[in-house]
């Protein structure tokens, strides 16, 4: 007879196990804070269709401290997740060779940055008409 | 105080089917000194304090794979880690994460070498030659885009570090999947229409999240999550290509 029993470890509050899946399961509750922006970005534009009024009430709601702290939430969880984003990037896209040679995943990562700075600067430069 | 006189703690999970419902932890006191590997550690256990003690080992050169286990919480190859690197702390030592514990430090890798098999982990020729027409030529980018894939030693340290295997073990996983690339990034392969049913399954590259610690532990830079995300764009292109060709077409 088989002495065999093999033995399975049970997965509870596996995320809690390593600081490793803590950084993940962060990354992917960045989530959650984009989605509920992206909700008052749509009651934004909403609220413009319907008219200066409405409008008006949604610009006087955004000026709510707690609506102030969630933004600033929200732009705290956006960065994380853009930089842990660019991180992964070179390994999510398909092998980029130049001249033969592999494209080492820091000039990827470095270039994501590069662009990102440019369009930045870019927009700000629209919106404050310098 | 000289590296004779030292000794360092080691916590070894010990698990004995026929006597235990569930593995528990024992301490041992050992002998240190720098240049030793926590593999050495466990077969002075072994020799000099409790022969009952069992684990996998073979190379002692981090080339057989055969020898992971968990160290303070970490996947690692116990011949290429080192009780230096904990000293004087304490060394925790477990069965690797996430795959059935047969006895003590072994684990049962039935799973992984049947997947393993699943996929077709050999060359088969796209072309058939003879003798006469010589060797099958490769230029220095066809060898890069999959060199790195081919250096994984089977070590399921990406399995232990996968949560997603842990959570639902029908996944292939991450060390399987990037041989699978291996073959099909190959310039002299023809079987990626095969192994493209593989990677395009719910138990496919689609069972990861991207969690991205496999890489983190492989301790051949195989990156295994670049080769699993790497196929869902592949897999991607494959089900559109589906509806473009008839019978189904190859995606670069
Ligand atoms: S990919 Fe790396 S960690 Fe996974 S089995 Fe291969 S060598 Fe081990
Ligand atoms: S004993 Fe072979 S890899 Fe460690």
């Amino acid at each position: 007879m088989s002495k065999r029993r093999p033995y399975v470890r049970p997965m509870d509050g596996w995320w809690l196990k390593n600081p490793y899946y803590v950084r993940y399961m962060s990354r992917e509750a960045t989530s959650l804070f984009v989605g509920v922006y992206a909700l008052i970005l749509l009651a934004g534009m909403v609220s413009l269709a319907c008219g200066e009024t409405a409008y008006n009430n949604w610009l006087m709601a955004m000026t709510n401290p707690v609506s102030i702290g969630f933004h600033l939430a929200a732009l705290a969880a956006a960065i994380y997740h853009t930089i842990t984003w660019f991180a992964v990037a070179p390994k999510v896209m398909p092998a980029l060779f130049l001249a033969g040679k592999r494209v080492p995943d820091i000039a990827i990562t470095t270039t994501q940055y590069a662009i990102a700075v440019v369009l930045y600067l870019g927009l700000f430069c629209m919106v404050w008409r310098v | 105080m000289t590296d004779i006189e030292k000794t360092i703690e080691i916590e070894v999970m010990r698990y004995h089917p026929e006597q235990d419902a569930s593995p528990v932890f024992k301490t041992y006191r050992i002998p240190y000194a720098s240049d030793q590997s926590v593999l050495q550690g466990l077969q002075y256990i072994k020799d000099y304090i409790d022969g009952t003690l069992s684990f996998r080992w073979s190379c002692r050169m981090a080339i057989c794979g055969s020898c992971g286990v968990m160290i303070n919480n970490q996947p690692k190859l116990s011949c290429k880690t080192f009780l230096r690197d904990y000293y004087p702390g304490k060394i925790r030592v477990e069965a690797l994460q996430h795959l059935p514990i047969e006895r003590d430090l072994v684990i049962d890798a039935t799973d992984f070498i049947n997947k393993l098999e699943s996929i077709k982990p050999y060359i088969v020729p796209r072309e058939a030659r003879s003798l006469e027409q010589g060797e099958y030529l490769q230029t220095p980018e066809q060898l890069a885009r999959y060199e790195q894939f081919s250096s994984c030693i089977n070590c399921m340290l990406c399995y232990a570090a996968c949560p997603q295997y842990g959570l639902k073990p029908e996944f292939t996983g991450p060390g399987v999947l990037a041989l699978l690339h291996r073959y099909n990034a190959d310039s002299r392969d023809g079987a990626r229409a095969d192994r493209m049913q593989i990677v395009n399954a719910e138990e496919g590259v689609w069972g990861c999240t991207l969690v991205g610690y496999c890489s983190e532990v492989c301790p051949k830079q195989v990156d295994p999550a670049a080769a699993v995300n790497r196929n869902k764009v592949n897999s991607t292109l494959d089900y559109f290509l589906r509806f473009l060709m008839p019978g189904g077409g190859e995606s670069g």
